[in-house]
């Protein structure tokens, strides 16, 4: 594949695909079936490709990748729902209205309000904000638009003409229309227009663009606004073939991702290519192939289809070019989250089992059972520690790998009992953690959190709905047992998830402050440089990749315990995003992060339950249920302002008070005092603390400048 | 032979030809220049000889064997390391930690136990000058001691070869004086040096033999005394530093 050139990679598609539409033709059904199906397949695929441009244009002008972008679209088909249908508005001045007006304003608000707080921040904290903008456009959605039988009809009220012997919606030939134009229109804007030319100046080189008199901010928002208003014109357009509902909507942009992967993340031509083979790809196996009924050596095939978008997806992300080693300086990241000693994370562990154990004792049975999600949840979060915080490789499928767990601890407690079921389920986890690592570690930052989402759509569709997985409906998850002891009440199963989590989170601390854990801090802040130093980053990446998966299993495995049963509706692809919301909330670099971040999430869905009595008082009522999306969604993208998380506050402001009280008076600390570049005066020599400061808000090396270099 | 060969390696950008049939010689126990303009391809050299950016053409050895195909991580660990132009620092970590993490590293495909490597960080760290901020964390040193802080990781893996990217910018006179003395130890232990350098006088004083690139191409090599002398080497600096 890789002698092939790029030439010859088109050919080989093309002629593939060339040869399969001959033999649908041939042998499957006939012409006027291939039409038929190829047409459907090129308008879904031209909707997502519509979507992924929008993708495109924002993440190379703002080098933000928008995770919210079908959120986008699903708000835009909902907007466009209320002015046309409920005011009744006639469909071009609606269509106007969000296309041009509502949308591209609501974008550029997002750049301006929360994203352009995002420069120098890690990758990991930017794609967090957008995930909490996700989460937080599902809540607000669910919020003024409560769940009902709405509809948007077709456009022209579904009426078809006869292409040949079959018939076209006139709804579909708008859609191939609409995006032949956005093609051309994007195409006439970057290379024609002076803000094209602009924007893609950004992308080229951004401070270079700024000294040359552009302005990044302007283009970043102007193409936020385009952004938004692609995903808001493939939302409309999808919402009359799928239904207007939220988490369908919302979550086809993983389709419209693959579309986006396809042309790198840079290539227009190639993300809407992209969309077509992806909707074509969609349509003939879901009318070709009879996946439905079929089953091969006990596996059902039914869960193939939908699956399909995240099959390629993971398969265009593998077939990305390995990414060169980067060097050209260390970002200097705005995170810096300390590292406890192990005496503190061993003082700290006793300290939550001796409260937990005194909670369940005062605590209502209800209370109980939420306090013991809350650590279960924040073991799952716990996983995410070592690597999102330590080693920076980001992961969307904590639940999925903690769903692995649950399963392992079902099949293995039947026979060697449940403590075994336990270490099984962290080493089912982990070794699958490993199998995925290994393609996908090639890959970094976003791209490696896209194929970890696809992993996770993938198992949630295709291997957790199998009858022998988690059963036709739920499955028992029984509860560890340790030395005879058994877990059975409630209480003592809420003091048996403190004690464990205070181990692992013990653990977790250790493995930080020895060599594995100074290398993974090492390679997040420079892999090249790890490299040069003889550092095999495939196997450091893939080992935290597995410790991380096997931490999540056993969370899983807790987890299921703690209710008691688990279904295939337990370990959505949707919940692994407040997972890692909570954690980078809570602080990822740290273990009280995580148990600050499982215990929010839980408190905030106690918050929604409970309160759903004040339902009746019209808007605060679907604000509380949907608190806890909308909770930590506000609080994701308040990140852009904090981004080492509320732990690493409380840590800092514990600390000082310590301190304080050791000391009797608050002395100033080093860390904490004036800012070195406020000190700096030309009066005297520079401390080189001053020094540094200096070379840092300059980012170049003062010799660097005076040569006058590029 | 030279301990590290570099047989004319070219990386091309696109229609761009950054580095265009390079030959290059490092020798054990002496400091060889790498000089030339901004834009010359000075660094792109250093990132094909450590594998960071793959060749077009050309041929990279070290002790006599072919390594160009070979991954980076495993070029260091025949004894190739480099420190960075743009500061490529562990900087969330200390002084000690970031020499300790390439010591571990080392370790782990070398062996040594854990008194061992402290021994090594100590000693690495006291050579270099560091024993001060040791315990600083990176992110809080200026520009010139994160150089060494490069020096002092590079240095933690026993090299046979060190590549050093522009390591005395961010020194002042007395900072680089005490570095060139450095250098100079280093060399007399064996090892084999390939330098860039701005600082002329640096270069002239420490180098024994120099070779310059200009867009891509190597333009002359030789003694310090020859390339200052050299028409075409003057043409390419206009001038402007060699005197």
């Amino acid at each position: 594949m890789s002698r092939l050139g790029d030439t010859g990679r088109w050919g080989v598609g093309l002629a593939l695909g060339v040869g399969l539409c001959g033999y649908l033709i041939a042998f499957q059904g006939g012409f006027s079936d291939w039409l038929t199906f190829t047409i459907l397949g090129i308008t879904t695929g031209a909707i997502y490709a519509i979507a992924a441009s929008g993708l495109v244009v924002t993440y190379t002008t703002s080098g933000i990748f928008n995770f919210a972008q079908g959120a986008f679209g699903m708000l835009g088909a909902f907007a466009y729902w209320q002015l046309r249908y409920d005011w009744g508005w006639p469909a071009p001045i609606a269509l106007a209205a969000i296309l041009l007006v509502v949308a591209p304003l609501f974008g550029a608000l997002v750049e301006r309000v929360i994203m352009r707080g995002l420069e120098g921040v890690s990758e990991i904290t930017s794609t967090v904000v957008t995930i909490g903008l996700l989460a937080m456009a599902i809540g607000i959605a669910n919020i003024v638009w409560p769940p009902a039988g709405r509809r948007v009809d077709q456009f022209f009220a579904g009426e078809s003409v006869t292409v040949g012997a079959i018939n076209v919606t006139w709804h579909r030939i708008v859609i191939v229309v609409v995006a032949v134009a956005v093609a051309v229109g994007l195409r006439f804007l970057l290379y024609r227009t002076r803000s094209g030319v602009a924007m893609r100046a950004v992308v080229d080189d951004r401070s270079l663009s700024q000294l040359n008199g552009g302005n990044p901010g302007r283009s970043a928002m102007l193409s936020w606004g385009l952004g938004a208003s692609l995903a808001a014109l493939s939302g409309i357009l999808i919402a009359p073939l799928l239904q207007l509902s939220v988490l369908p909507l919302t979550l086809l942009i993983v389709n419209a991702y693959a579309a986006a992967m396809f042309g790198r993340l840079k290539s227009l031509p190639l993300t809407f290519a992209g969309g077509l083979v992806i909707g074509i790809a969609e349509n003939y196996s879901a009318n070709y192939l009879d996946l439905n009924t079929t089953e091969v050596a006990g596996v059902s095939l039914a869960g193939l289809q939908p699956a399909i978008p995240v099959i390629l997806l993971f398969l265009i992300l593998i077939a990305l070019p390995s990414e060169r080693l980067r060097t050209g300086g260390v970002q200097r990241v705005r995170e810096s989250a300390r590292v406890p000693t192990m005496r503190s994370a061993l003082l700290a562990g006793g300290a939550l089992v001796v409260v937990t154990i005194a909670a369940s004792r005062v605590m209502s049975t209800a209370n109980v059972t939420r306090l013991s999600l809350g650590l279960a949840t924040a073991v799952i979060i716990l996983s995410l520690v070592p690597l999102v915080g330590y080693g920076g490789q980001i992961s969307l499928a904590a639940m999925t790998f903690a769903g692995l767990g649950a399963f392992a601890m079902v099949k293995v407690a039947d026979g060697p009992g449940p403590l075994v079921g336990l270490l099984a389920a962290a080493a089912l986890a982990a070794v699958v953690g490993a199998v995925i690592a290994l393609p996908a570690l090639r890959l970094a930052g976003i791209y490696l959190a896209l194929a970890t989402a696809a992993f996770a759509v993938f198992m949630e569709k295709f291997i957790f709905t199998q009858s022998w997985f988690f059963g036709a409906g739920s499955i028992q998850v029984p509860r560890p047992e340790v030395l005879g002891l058994t877990f059975d009440d409630d209480r003592s199963y809420l003091v048996l998830l403190s004690v464990l989590f205070a181990l692992l989170g013990t653990g977790v601390v250790w493995l930080r402050r020895g060599p594995f854990g100074r290398r993974l801090s090492a390679m997040k802040d420079s892999p090249a440089a790890c490299a040069t130093l003889g550092l095999d980053l495939t196997r450091t990446k893939v080992g935290v990749f597995a410790f991380s998966a096997g931490i999540a299993g056993i969370g899983g495995a807790l987890f299921g315990g703690v209710s008691g049963s688990v279904s295939s509706e337990t370990f959505l692809f949707a919940q692994s995003l407040p997972i890692l919301l909570m954690g980078v909330v809570g602080g990822i670099a740290l273990v009280s992060g995580a148990l600050l971040g499982g215990l929010l999430l839980q408190f905030f869905s106690t918050v929604g339950e409970n309160f759903t009595l004040l339902a009746s008082a019209l808007f605060v009522g679907p604000l509380i249920t949907n608190f806890a999306l909308v909770a930590p969604g506000l609080i994701g993208i308040l990140l852009s302002r904090n981004p080492d998380g509320l732990a690493a506050d409380l840590v800092t402001a514990v600390a000082r008070a310590g301190r304080w009280v050791r000391e009797g008076r608050s002395r100033p600390e080093q860390d904490t005092g004036p800012d070195p570049l406020d000190t700096a005066t030309f009066e005297r020599p520079l401390t080189p603390a001053e020094r540094a400061a200096v070379d840092r808000a300059l980012g170049l090396d003062p010799q660097e400048l005076a040569r006058g270099s590029a | 032979m030279a301990l590290l060969e570099a047989r004319g390696i070219t990386v091309r950008f696109g229609g761009h030809v950054a580095v265009d049939a390079v030959d290059l010689e490092v020798e054990a126990g002496a400091v060889t220049g790498l000089i030339g303009p901004n834009g010359a391809g000075k660094t792109t050299t250093f990132n094909v000889l450590t594998g960071l950016q793959e060749t077009t053409a050309g041929q990279v050895l070290l002790a006599g064997d072919d390594i160009t195909r070979l991954a980076t991580h495993k070029r260091a660990r025949r004894g190739l390391a480099r420190t960075f132009q743009k500061l490529e620092v562990f900087s969330s970590l200390t002084v000690w930690d970031n020499v300790l993490v390439a010591t571990e590293i080392h370790g782990s495909f070398s062996g040594g136990g854990r008194r061992h490597h402290e021994r090594t960080v100590a000693a690495v760290i006291d050579r270099v000058g560091l024993g001060a901020v040791a315990g600083e964390r990176v992110d809080s040193l200026p520009t010139g001691q994160c150089r060494l802080v490069e020096l002092a990781r590079a240095l933690a893996i026993e090299p046979r070869v060190l590549l050093l990217d522009e390591p005395a910018s961010g020194l002042d006179d007395g900072e680089t004086r005490q570095f060139a003395d450095l250098l100079l130890d280093l060399v007399r232990d064996g090892l084999a040096i390939l330098m860039v350098e701005h600082d002329v006088p640096l270069v002239m004083e420490v180098c024994e033999d120099i070779s310059v690139l200009d867009f891509g191409r190597v333009i002359a090599r030789g003694t310090p005394e020859e390339i200052q002398s050299n028409q075409d080497v003057l043409d390419a600096y206009l001038g402007s530093e060699l005197g």
